[in-house]
């Protein structure tokens, strides 16, 4: 308890150093949040779309209903498909309606003839999607053949990247974090070496001297990470609205409490690890 | 007890400030440490609560061979030993009360005992009513009890009193010397260093004299 009161005299005689240690602890954490967010989010956007092994294929506008029967029989011959459905220019309408109700303006420009018909497959086994992807795309009614796994590896490849892009901003701005939260604690134990060494010659032990500059540093780091964690937690409700219309149909709004109150317990251990590292640099290298 | 054997001290190369010290102190014994600037008087207590350690030689204090104590025992030590610091070595943004207070800090006693403890002890040495001030405030002499106090207040073994009358008249000087004797009537051993040449004699307790380093006296009590 002693400690603790120690620690907050320390802090609150130095604002300024203070301010600096904790807006550098913001910014990592902020970096932490947003970070996760995209983690989890692709993470649950790719599970959504590998979960279907879907091909589509939409057809061009001169596409004969019988050449599409003819179409639709070799592919059940072949015995892959799970299950096939049409969907004619007028069902894409309504579909395309039921989507955007919200929305008249998007409603009014555009018609049945501009939405191309398609045939949703999907195939028992993934590994079979290829061959029948194969077969439509050599069928002279189809215009296009979008795979399912093509998104799916493209989103992989874009959250790799993007993973450790943000992996290595946090890496950077952890050790940025670490040095300044070193140095204001390292000019805190110069200010003090008076004091410091008087309480040594009465008998204080190492440890009695260390303790309130590790909380200060645990301080510093916990409450960058509370501020970080609000802030970047309050801009993802803010935006739920759009990001939700954006990701039609994935099912991942409303985030569920426990995200957020996970990520905060993460990022509490995460920061008291940081705070306490620092100082702890800080004390062995200036308390000898 | 204290017990220093063949004890020397170099700062630095070449120049001895301590030579071939033995002296051996029991418990419950006065002893004044004399000398003039500069003959070790105050390295000799800085090796006593080990801030320093001798360039050779051996330092006993109550069994405890202080040259060969683990570090993490460093603060054990100094807890039985209380010391009146030449320069007092008071914390200037502290009270006086929070000063004196800061050995039981140390040693985590309960606030309200605390409390009790340091009004008691800033009572017998008459600063009570200056509990709230800051260092700054007081005079020589009320400092001096500060740091008198801040010494007692563990109640150590051992009491080292570093010239605790430098720079006071003679009728402070005199109260500051009768409040040590009743300290160690109460059982404390003390070692006090000292230019005060009258008072050494009035109070004819054993006293040790530094010359250079070297200890030219040991003059046993004569009371
Ligand atoms: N850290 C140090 N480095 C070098 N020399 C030192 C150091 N500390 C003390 N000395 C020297 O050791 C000698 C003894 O110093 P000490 O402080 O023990 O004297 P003293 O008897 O206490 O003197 P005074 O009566 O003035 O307080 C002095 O010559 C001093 O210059
Ligand atoms: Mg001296």
């Amino acid at each position: 308890m002693k400690f603790f009161t120690t620690a907050w005299h320390n802090i609150r005689r130095s604002p300024y150093q203070a301010l600096a240690a904790i807006l550098v602890m913001t910014l990592t954490f902020l970096v932490v949040s947003f970070f996760s967010f995209l983690i989890v989010g692709s993470s649950r956007v790719i599970t959504f779309f590998e979960s279907k092994p879907q091909v589509t294929a939409f057809f061009k506008d001169e596409a004969k209903q019988e050449n599409i029967n003819a179409l639709e029989d070799s592919l059940n011959s072949t015995g892959k498909v799970a299950s096939m459905k049409f969907v004619s220019k007028e069902e894409a309408l309504s579909i395309y309606r039921q989507q955007n109700k919200n929305d008249p303006l998007l409603l009014d420009l555009v018609t049945a003839d501009i939405l191309p018909a398609s045939l949703e497959i999907t195939t028992t086994k993934i590994n079979d999607m290829a061959s029948i992807s194969d077969m439509l795309k050599q069928s002279s009614v189809v215009q296009e053949v979008v795979f399912q796994k093509d998104i799916v590896s493209t989103l992989v490849n874009w959250t790799t990247a993007a993973r450790r892009i943000g992996l290595g901003i946090i890496a950077v701005l952890s050790l940025v974090s670490v040095f300044i939260i070193v140095t204001i604690i390292g000019i805190k134990i110069s200010q003090k070496r008076d004091d410091i060494e008087i309480m040594r010659l009465i008998g204080a032990s190492s440890w009695y001297v260390r303790w309130p500059f590790l909380i200060e540093g645990i301080f510093y780091a916990v409450v960058g990470a509370f501020i970080a964690w609000l802030v970047a937690s309050s801009a993802l409700v803010y935006a739920t609205p759009t990001l939700s219309a954006f990701l039609k149909g994935i099912p991942i709004f409303p985030i569920p409490l426990v995200f957020f109150f996970g990520l905060l317990g993460v990022e509490f251990l995460l920061a008291i690890f940081l705070g306490f590292i620092s100082s702890f640099l800080a004390v062995l290298r200036y308390l000898k | 007890m204290i017990k220093l054997e063949k004890v020397s001290k170099k700062f630095g190369i070449g120049y001895n400030a301590l030579f071939d010290i033995n002296l051996s102190i029991e418990k419950g014994e006065f002893v004044f440490l004399v000398g003039p600037t500069g003959s070790g008087k105050t390295t000799i207590f800085r090796l006593i609560i080990r801030e320093l350690l001798p360039t050779e030689g051996s330092i006993i204090i109550d069994e405890w061979d202080i040259i060969n104590l683990p570090k993490q025992k460093i603060p054990h030590l100094r807890k039985k030993i209380g010391v009146v610091f030449q320069d007092l070595k008071l914390l200037k943004d502290r009270t006086i009360f929070e000063n004196v207070v800061l050995p039981l800090e140390v040693i985590n006693i309960k606030p309200v005992e605390a409390k009790q403890r340091v009004e008691e002890v800033l009572e017998s040495v008459g600063i009570l009513e200056h509990r709230d001030k800051f260092p700054v405030q007081l005079s020589g002499g009320e400092l001096q009890r500060v740091a008198i106090a801040r010494a007692l207040i563990l109640s150590p073994d051992i009491l080292l009193a570093d010239e605790p009358t430098g720079n006071l008249d003679d009728d402070t000087s005199w109260e500051i010397v009768k409040l040590l004797s009743a300290i160690n009537e109460k059982g404390t051993t003390i070692l006090m260093a000292t230019h005060d040449t009258d008072i050494v004699k009035k109070l004819g307790k054993r006293i040790i004299g530094l010359d250079k380093g070297r200890m030219v006296k040991d003059e046993k009590h004569k009371k």
